[in-house]
């Protein structure tokens, strides 16, 4: 609390950057955990809350007429403008969210104050959700081939692994001993995914350190085990996921590649996916233009192709399919590296996996992938993240780009994923939020220091409640192209840029319709009929037998013919026009200067009147209110509760704080 | 004329027939006066049917004595075939060369065709203007159906029935037609039951460089407002280009001679800009190079999206002014055939929710752009394929329909019709069997005896067991007006077109289909529930009587 300059301040404006005409004016609270916004003359639904962790950062803007403009800046993309009256105010609110927003150590974040009121017992049973043990017997581990080794129980010989990992049974502990010295970091390879019909697995490791000539006996006899250990294959695949430049520069630091000449029968072989930092620097040009206010058409396609966001996520896709088919088709095992193995390769594993395994696209299966490849595995999510204050370079959207890929696989295959677009938003969201205690600190082992179990909540019990928003109604898991192996194309236009995700907050450039939710509304409707029809003919069975006296009519979910789905759509939003004139008010200034007075007056109305109009479906149809410049008018409705406060990320809630 | 003459080499066995994402079929090429056609001797695979009209342009290629024909159609499909003998396949490639180009409409399929169906609703009789002026008579008393183009002299792009202002004569508007472009004077293209106002469309002022003016012109215009209201103009081109027509004759309202109207430029370009954009956007959507880069740069320099956006919004702007503003509109661009067909007639889909169903879109068509005189031949003779050397084709019409199925996306609940629908359009004002899109406009087409010749695509697209694959299974009739968002985050590309034969379409295929089962899976519940209530209903009044003491 001791950052908190200004609990309280009144007379904010908050800013609806789509629409000036949406513009509000609050108080605006600062708490511990929160900046909460709650418009005036409004109920409850009115409030806009902000998890201080998702705030990526905060800037001052130059004072303009109307006041002192604050930007803040979320990592789930959400752009935030107030407005303050005074000068002071909006520097203490500044200074205070600044210091907020970065916090200096774990136990500032938000999970550990988080407390849904739930019993002890309950939140320890959170972590058992999903069990990894499970997961890994699912595939058919232990075999007579994989077994868990020991030597990593108490993190010594390396500290980013988690502490159960599988190994040939071939392989002794020597040999692990020495690989692992010959390797970055200590990660030696071990497996990720197991290929119960084919014996083949994916292997993961770092780089080794062969520099420019050295080798390691015991990390070739590793290889040779991995190898060896499926047994109907006579080679492998190492696969470097950087681009081999980058490899061969890391030579000279006493790194590398392995060598073909050192192992038996491996095939070695770059992809070229790259480095954590330009993926930073490809996702902050891509946000910038998904944040361009009506750009052009070529501003936007220019934009979208000079932040090379989507060629980077075809290289991860590419990768991803390069495994998958080596695995399923040619039945090879193939073991996988970048340099410290937690960035590129967690993808780059974790995209092939879901491609060859249809377990992994259903809710559980994907949960289950989080926790394995890249929870347990170690990514870095305190860094990548920037959960604290630290070092800005280490700061990447590698997992964003594992979202990213599941969901353009989504575009191409609608009917092979269990969950919907939703799911991944939500995980994404949860990722960076700091709610729960899943994806704090960079390893399994800090998480243990930390006692992470014992003092915050796991995310995925959470989200398996509400599994009924993240279902694909188009799922369909028995259809024979939905089973085994996915095998998307890479042609450049099958990759979308993802409105969804960057454009998630700007509601009024998302289709006014959602084919989703309609057919999700019909399906609920349809197990509603079906429990109603079993109740009917459970009836008339007991009529037809026993002559039953009196028949209790129940009054149907459906009566009317209406169909349910057309209904809910938010019809005042589909009704709204935005701005279709911008070309015009530059081309000839002074036409409309008459409506401009209009369009004032018009505002000033509106705000005395919002409350009532907000509930009309389709105020804005019979509003008239003359606004020809703005053009984002007629929607006096106030921005519903879903604009404000997103629906799935229930940390902004007002109920859950 | 015989097209036998044509018909170097009628027939080739043995041919291979490649297309993409479908297996090679190998068999007997034939050509007849109208069709290619490949079938195999096998009983159970399909044959290939292509009209000669849909071919772009081929290109051949030898290896040895064997031949392959490239078939690039305007539908924009790649077909190969390769055939055995050098000398077949030179008189294949010139026979469908000749056949692809002929210049006579009257050789034309349509004329030759006859249905295999029965005609039970005449498509020549889906749009009558009386019939749609009774309709406007029961909400309005202010218009009036004009025979002054009876005979097509007045202006003969126009069709021979026009709705105008009541208050305004023929004798007038023979002198306002001839101070419009190819004397499309301004007539009633909407009327917005909501509130009265309504949308013209017409040509450019002939204004000149000295500014002439034509006071019928302004009467007639001004007769479709409300005392002291005011009017918009929306000019689909640039202020400079507006200013340069002048020295070619045409030009712009001038404010002082329009005192009521307010004039809006947008920047649609012209027509003969658009086929170079679609031929750039199909050299990227076929490009080899799988290169990111590539595809995003070459997307953006074809700046078909972006005409996809500056149409939109232009439409939009035209609906808002309609309803938003309560004020009537005048839309014109050059000649009043092409861009301003696209604006009146999207702007009609945001704002009417009867031009969101199937018919209604049908009279859409026929009425704003059949009847208003698009000059379909002209501007769909060629298409993105053609090495000829461009004359006026223009896909205006095509753009019309990715501009539709961009507020179709945004909408997916308020269309009665799917994008199937609109590809099926789009393939049939490019060659088709029917007669609908021939002609330039209805006098050449009363020329032409089409209605008594060949059948009416609407003829055939009506018939319920045809209907049924353009059906929405979302569909809900909405009757808001519906603003899409024109943002180019909003604007997709048109894949279902663009990139149809460049994917394998199983997977999406399947989503529509099940789609489609969920929806009736629930209503056959819905049914079934009904009913057993009423059963349960009949039975509880039955024994009730028996029952009670």
């Amino acid at each position: 609390m001791e950052h908190i300059r200004m609990p309280k301040v009144e007379n904010v404006w908050l800013v609806d950057r789509s629409s000036s005409r949406r513009t509000q004016v609050g108080t605006l609270y600062l708490t511990a955990t929160h900046t909460i916004f709650v418009g005036k003359g409004s109920e409850d639904r009115n409030e806009l809350w902000v998890l201080h962790s998702l705030v990526c950062n905060v800037v001052k803007h130059k004072a303009s007429q109307s006041g002192y403009p604050l930007l803040i800046h979320c990592k789930n993309f959400q752009v935030i403008q107030f407005i303050f009256p005074q000068e002071s105010d909006c520097h203490d609110v500044y200074i205070s969210l600044s210091r907020l927003s970065r916090p200096e150590k774990y136990e500032e974040l938000y999970c550990f104050s988080f407390n849904p009121n739930v019993g002890k017992a309950e939140r320890e049973h959170s972590w058992d959700f999903l069990d990894l043990k499970a997961e890994y017997s699912r595939m058919g581990l232990p075999n007579k081939l994989w077994h868990v080794t020991p030597i990593n129980r108490e993190y010594r010989v390396c500290d980013t692994y988690p502490a159960d990992l599988f190994v040939p049974k071939s392989v002794t502990l020597p040999v692990i001993v020495g690989s692992s010295k010959f390797r970055s970091r200590g990660r030696f390879p071990t497996l990720s995914y197991y290929c119960k019909e084919n014996h083949a697995t994916i292997c993961r490791s770092s780089q080794p350190l062969s520099g420019f000539s050295a080798r390691c006996l015991e990390d070739e006899q590793m290889l040779q085990a991995i190898m060896k250990s499926n047994p109907g294959s006579r080679f492998m695949y190492v696969v470097d996921t950087r681009p081999k430049l980058n490899a061969m520069a890391n030579r000279a630091a006493g790194k590398g590649y392995e060598n073909e000449d050192n192992y038996c029968n491996i095939k070695f072989q770059f992809i070229g996916i790259e480095n954590i930092h330009v993926m930073r620097n490809s996702q902050q040009k891509l946000i910038e233009v998904s944040a361009l206010r009506s750009p052009s058409m070529g501003e936007f396609l220019t934009g979208l192709e000079n932040s090379d966001w989507l060629r980077h996520i075809k290289s991860i896709m590419e990768a991803g399919l390069f495994i998958s088919k080596a695995v399923a088709e040619e039945g090879v095992s193939v073991l996988v590296h970048c340099s410290d193995g937690w960035d590129r390769t967690a993808q780059v594993c974790s995209v092939a996996s879901v491609l060859l395994d249809p377990y992994y696209r259903t809710l559980k299966g994907l949960m289950v992938l989080f926790e394995k490849d890249w929870v347990s595995f170690g990514h870095r999510f305190s860094h990548r993240c920037g959960h604290l204050i630290g070092e800005a370079k280490e700061v990447s959207p590698v997992i964003d780009q594992f979202l990213e890929c599941i969901w353009q696989l989504m575009e191409q295959f609608p009917c092979a994923f269990e969950y919907n677009e939703k799911f991944l938003i939500s995980i994404h969201n949860h990722i960076y939020s700091c709610h729960y205690g899943n994806f704090i600190c960079n390893s399994q082992k800090e998480r243990k220091d930390l006692c992470i179990k014992e003092k915050t909540h796991s995310i995925w019990p959470h989200l398996w409640e509400n599994k009924l928003d993240f279902m694909n109604p188009l799922f369909k898991p028995d259809q024979s192209q939905n089973q085994g192996l996915l095998r998307p194309s890479t042609a450049p236009y099958c990759f979308k840029y993802w409105r969804r995700l960057y454009n998630r907050f700007d509601r009024e450039l998302h289709p006014r319709q959602s084919e989703l939710d309609s057919l999700m509304t019909v399906k609920e409707e349809t197990q509603q009929l079906e429990e109603e029809l079993a109740l009917y003919e459970q009836k008339m069975a007991v009529l037809d037998k026993e002559h039953a006296k009196t028949l209790y009519m129940q009054k149907g979910v459906l009566d009317s013919k209406q169909a349910l789905w057309s209904l809910p759509l938010d019809t005042s939003l589909a009704n709204t026009p935005q701005d279709y004139i911008s070309g015009f008010i530059g081309g000839a200034p002074n036409v409309f200067t008459l409506q401009q007075g209009e369009r004032e007056s018009a505002e000033v109305c509106l705000y005395g009147d919002k409350t009532k109009s907000s509930d009309a479906d389709n105020s804005d149809q019979e509003s008239g209110v003359a606004d020809f410049s703005s053009h984002s008018s007629g929607e006096e409705s106030l921005p519903s509760e879903e604009s404000v406060k997103d629906p799935d990320s229930d940390e902004t809630g007002p109920n859950r704080a | 004329m015989e097209f036998a003459e044509l018909i170097k080499t009628p027939r080739v066995d043995g041919v291979d027939l490649h297309r993409p994402f479908m297996p090679t079929v190998e068999g007997t090429l034939c050509l007849t006066g109208h069709h290619l056609i490949l079938s195999s001797r096998q009983d159970n695979t399909e044959e290939l049917w292509l009209l000669h009209a849909n071919i772009d342009s081929i290109e051949k290629r030898f290896v040895g004595s064997l031949g392959t024909i490239i078939v690039k159609c305007k539908d924009l499909r790649v077909i190969q075939l390769d055939i055995p003998g050098m000398e077949e396949c030179l008189n294949i490639a010139s026979s469908i060369e000749a056949l692809s180009t002929l210049d006579s409409v009257s050789l034309m399929y349509p004329f030759f065709y006859r249905p295999l169906f029965e005609v039970i609703e005449d498509g020549w009789q889906l749009f009558v203007p009386e019939e749609a002026f009774k309709d406007l008579e029961s909400m309005t008393d202010e218009w009036r159906l004009s025979e002054v183009n009876k005979d097509f002299s007045v202006c003969p792009s126009y069709p021979s029935l026009l709705t105008v202002p009541k208050d305004i004569d023929d004798e007038s508007l023979c002198k306002a037609a001839s101070f419009r472009h190819g004397g499309r004077f301004p007539v009633l293209s909407y009327y917005h039951k909501k509130n009265g106002m309504v949308m013209m469309r017409a040509a450019q002022p002939l204004t000149g460089t000295n500014g002439r003016r034509c006071k019928e012109d302004e009467k007639l215009i001004n007769a479709t407002l409300c005392a002291g209201k005011r009017g918009y103009i929306i000019d689909t081109r640039t202020i400079a280009v507006a200013q340069q027509a002048k020295a070619r004759g045409g030009g712009f309202e001038q404010e002082a001679n329009y005192p009521q109207w307010r004039r809006i430029h947008k920047a649609i370009e012209r027509s003969n800009v658009l086929q170079d954009s679609l031929i750039k956007l199909v050299e990227a959507c076929n490009d080899q190079s799988h290169s990111m880069d590539r595809w995003l740069s070459k997307l953006e320099a074809s700046n078909w999206q972006s005409k996809v956006k500056e149409i939109l919004t232009t439409a939009c702007l035209a609906a808002q002014c309609i309803d938003r503003e309560g004020a009537s509109v005048l839309v014109h661009g050059t000649e009043g055939t092409d861009s301003t067909l696209q604006v009146t007639s999207l702007a009609q889909i945001i704002l009417d929710p009867a031009c969101r169903t199937i018919r209604g879109f049908e009279v859409l068509i026929e009425r704003e752009w059949l009847q208003a005189g698009h000059p379909f031949q002209q501007r769909c003779a060629q298409s993105a394929y053609s090495n000829g050397k461009p004359r006026s084709e223009a896909p205006v019409f095509l753009l019309f329909l990715d501009c539709v199925w961009q507020i179709l996306r945004q909408f997916p609940c308020s269309f009665q019709f799917n994008e199937n629908l609109l590809i099926m359009f789009f393939e049939h004002a490019y060659a088709s069997q029917f007669g609908t899109f021939l002609g330039n406009c209805v006098a050449e087409r009363v020329k032409l005896q089409l209605s008594q010749k060949t059948v009416s695509l609407w003829s055939w697209v009506n018939r319920p067991q045809e209907l049924e694959r353009f059906l929405n299974p979302l569909y809900e009739p909405n009757n808001l007006v519906i603003w899409p968002s024109v943002a180019p985050q909003s604007l997709l590309l048109w894949e279902g077109v663009f990139l149809r034969w460049n994917r394998s379409t199983k997977c999406l295929d399947e989503a529509c289909q099940e789609m489609v089962h969920i929806i009736e899976y629930n209503k056959e519940l819905q049914n079934k529930v009904n009913s057993l209530r009423r059963q349960l209903a009949q039975l509880e009044t039955e024994e009730s009587p028996l029952q009670t003491p």
